[in-house]
């Protein structure tokens, strides 16, 4: 009897027991899925729950409804790694051993990296909130009930985060949500990142710098924070600029599980080193790392991990069997970015090409409009809640192909 | 790939100036193109170009700021002062390596 062990049962974990499950034997294989939380959370949700959107039930499923039949699920904290002996120690002292392992304990946000930030700091969740959390996004909708106006500033700390274009969604939500309560005049709103423009890839950060100022939304780029004077209400950068605020909303630092960094498998964000075609780890032949859990040049999102899966499980069959892994990750990603007063837009790319303009997943019809502010594209995103518990999560199959494809899109020179 | 010359050798670069061929580098090459973007090499420059070099070759990509911070030992705050404002593009293009991974 040989044992898959799967580190961490969300997104990406739950999907990949759900599609190797049927095709490994139950007599010669044993799936075994470590998590520390009962709690399966609709991440995505997190961005509407300070605007009154969705409540928190909606968001919340147990973990146990998404496992098939013939799965074991442990739940425990994974403590440590040990790749010399092929077992896993969880923080109660449960040794599990195992002959391949799957890491998919994604990535989290570290407030406690940056002074100023965190539990510790009397403000923390007072005038300085973060919205990858519940917690946070809870905090902060209590405050924005009752907010009458100020400065708000939405900061990015350091790349890479998962869902990089949330906290751009969140500042063109808030524009909305401020409009909609009459008192958008009281609000002055500013974004500030460590990258140089709103997105890192040329094109699509045009169309999103355009938006920001269409709005009257401030920029301030290639700003790196080195700490939050939460006395003087002040963001400091490591070249000593201040950027003033009243209501500060953060996504701090994102890093892997600790064990990562305690097992010598992570770089310095506790991020793991893959092939970023095929994900198998680089230091070790029988352990592999998926969804944000791994170091890929894509974006860390609920939809690379889908893609990723449907090519993982293929290559795994034929991994096992001894045979060359045939297929190859490309990187896609595809994400909805909400824009506000009830519109979206839509990027789709991968490793070599960046999110261009077009329709999508049918050329010249869509329904979905690439890089264009859409209602389409806006109920494409809600609609997304009732897909991914209903249909990705459990594996069934998406009309929508694992690589990226040109069709439907056109090139255009960045001006 | 577009080629130029720099320090009396011609070298490739991609459309940005930064440099495509790991070997064609030398500290030669390195003061001309630091003085491109003004700035004047000292000792604490070298120690940073010399770890993102030696940390490409290892690795295989370019280290972002936090690990020339943690393992090549100098602290951030001191990266801005030696190559300011954009101290993960400057200091790769001196040191002829590629510019970090936009992160998606
Ligand atoms: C605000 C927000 C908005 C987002 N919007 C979108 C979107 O619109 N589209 C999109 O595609 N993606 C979006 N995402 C990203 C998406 O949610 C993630 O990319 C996706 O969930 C990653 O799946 P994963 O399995 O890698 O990690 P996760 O789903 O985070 O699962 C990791 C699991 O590991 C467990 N775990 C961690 N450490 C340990 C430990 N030490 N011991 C035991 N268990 C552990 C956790 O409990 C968790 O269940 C968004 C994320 C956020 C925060």
């Amino acid at each position: 009897m040989k044992r898959l062990l799967v580190l961490g049962a969300g997104t990406a974990g739950t999907m990949v027991a759900n599609k190797l499950r049927p095709r490994l034997d139950e007599r010669d294989w044993k799936i075994t899925l470590v998590d520390q939380d009962e709690t399966h959370y609709y991440q995505p949700g997190f961005l509407f729950l300070p605007f009154g959107t969705y409540k928190r039930e909606e968001l919340e499923k147990p973990k146990r409804r998404f496992m098939p039949a013939g799965v074991e699920l442990i739940m425990g904290e994974i403590d440590l790694v040990d790749p010399e002996k092929n077992e896993v120690k969880l923080a109660d002292g449960t040794e599990l051993p195992y002959d391949y392992l799957i890491i998919a304990t994604g990535t989290h946000p570290t407030p406690e990296e940056t002074p100023g930030l965190g539990p510790d700091d009397d403000e923390w969740y007072k005038s300085v909130f973060d919205f990858y959390t519940i917690e946070g996004a809870e905090a902060l909708a209590e405050k924005l009930e009752t907010w009458e106006g100020g400065k708000l500033v939405v900061n990015i700390i350091e790349m890479p985060i998962k869902c990089p274009v949330a906290p751009l969604e969140f500042t063109f939500l808030a524009d909305s949500f401020f409009a909609e309560r009459g008192m958008r005049d009281s609000v002055e709103i500013e974004y500030v990142t460590p990258l140089p423009g709103a997105f890192t890839k040329p094109v699509a950060a045009r169309y999103l710098g355009d938006m920001l100022v269409d709005r009257k939304i401030g920029l301030e780029g290639d700003f790196f924070l080195e700490r939050v004077d939460t006395d003087n209400n002040q963001l400091v950068s490591y070249d000593e600029r201040e950027v003033d605020y009243d209501i500060l909303v953060t996504v701090p630092v994102n890093m892997g599980a600790e064990y990562i960094g305690r097992s010598g498998l992570g770089d310095e964000l506790r991020h793991v080193p893959v092939d970023k075609h095929n994900f198998l780890s680089t230091k070790h032949d029988n352990i592999f790392a998926i969804g944000d859990a791994a170091s890929l040049p894509t974006s860390k999102a609920g939809s690379v991990a889908h893609f990723a899966v449907d090519i993982f499980t293929e290559n795994f069959l034929d991994y096992i069997d001894d045979k060359p892994m045939r297929e190859k990750f490309d990187g896609h990603a595809n994400c909805f970015i909400e824009s506000g007063r009830g519109k979206g837009m839509l990027i789709d790319f991968n490793y070599d090409t960046e999110p261009l303009p077009g329709k999508y997943p049918l050329p010249g019809v869509g329904p979905f409009s690439l890089l264009q502010e859409t209602e389409a594209n806006h109920w494409g995103k809600l609609m997304f809640k009732w897909v991914y518990w209903n249909v990705l999560l459990e594996g069934r199959a998406m009309p929508i192909p694992a690589l990226m494809s040109m069709a439907g899109k056109i090139r255009e020179e960045v001006k | 790939m577009p080629t130029t010359t720099i320090a009396g050798a011609e070298v490739q670069v991609d459309e940005e100036g930064f440099m495509t061929a790991y070997d064609e580098w030398n500290e030669e090459i390195a003061k001309a193109l630091a003085g491109n973007i003004g700035i004047e090499l000292t000792d604490d420059h070298w120690q940073v170009i010399k770890f993102l070099r030696e940390d490409y070759q290892e690795q295989g990509e370019t280290p972002m700021l936090r690990r020339v911070s943690n393992v090549g030992g100098v602290p951030t705050k001191q990266l801005f002062q030696l190559f300011p404002k954009k101290p993960a593009k400057k200091m790769s293009y001196i040191a002829g390596v590629p510019k970090p991974q936009g992160c998606v």
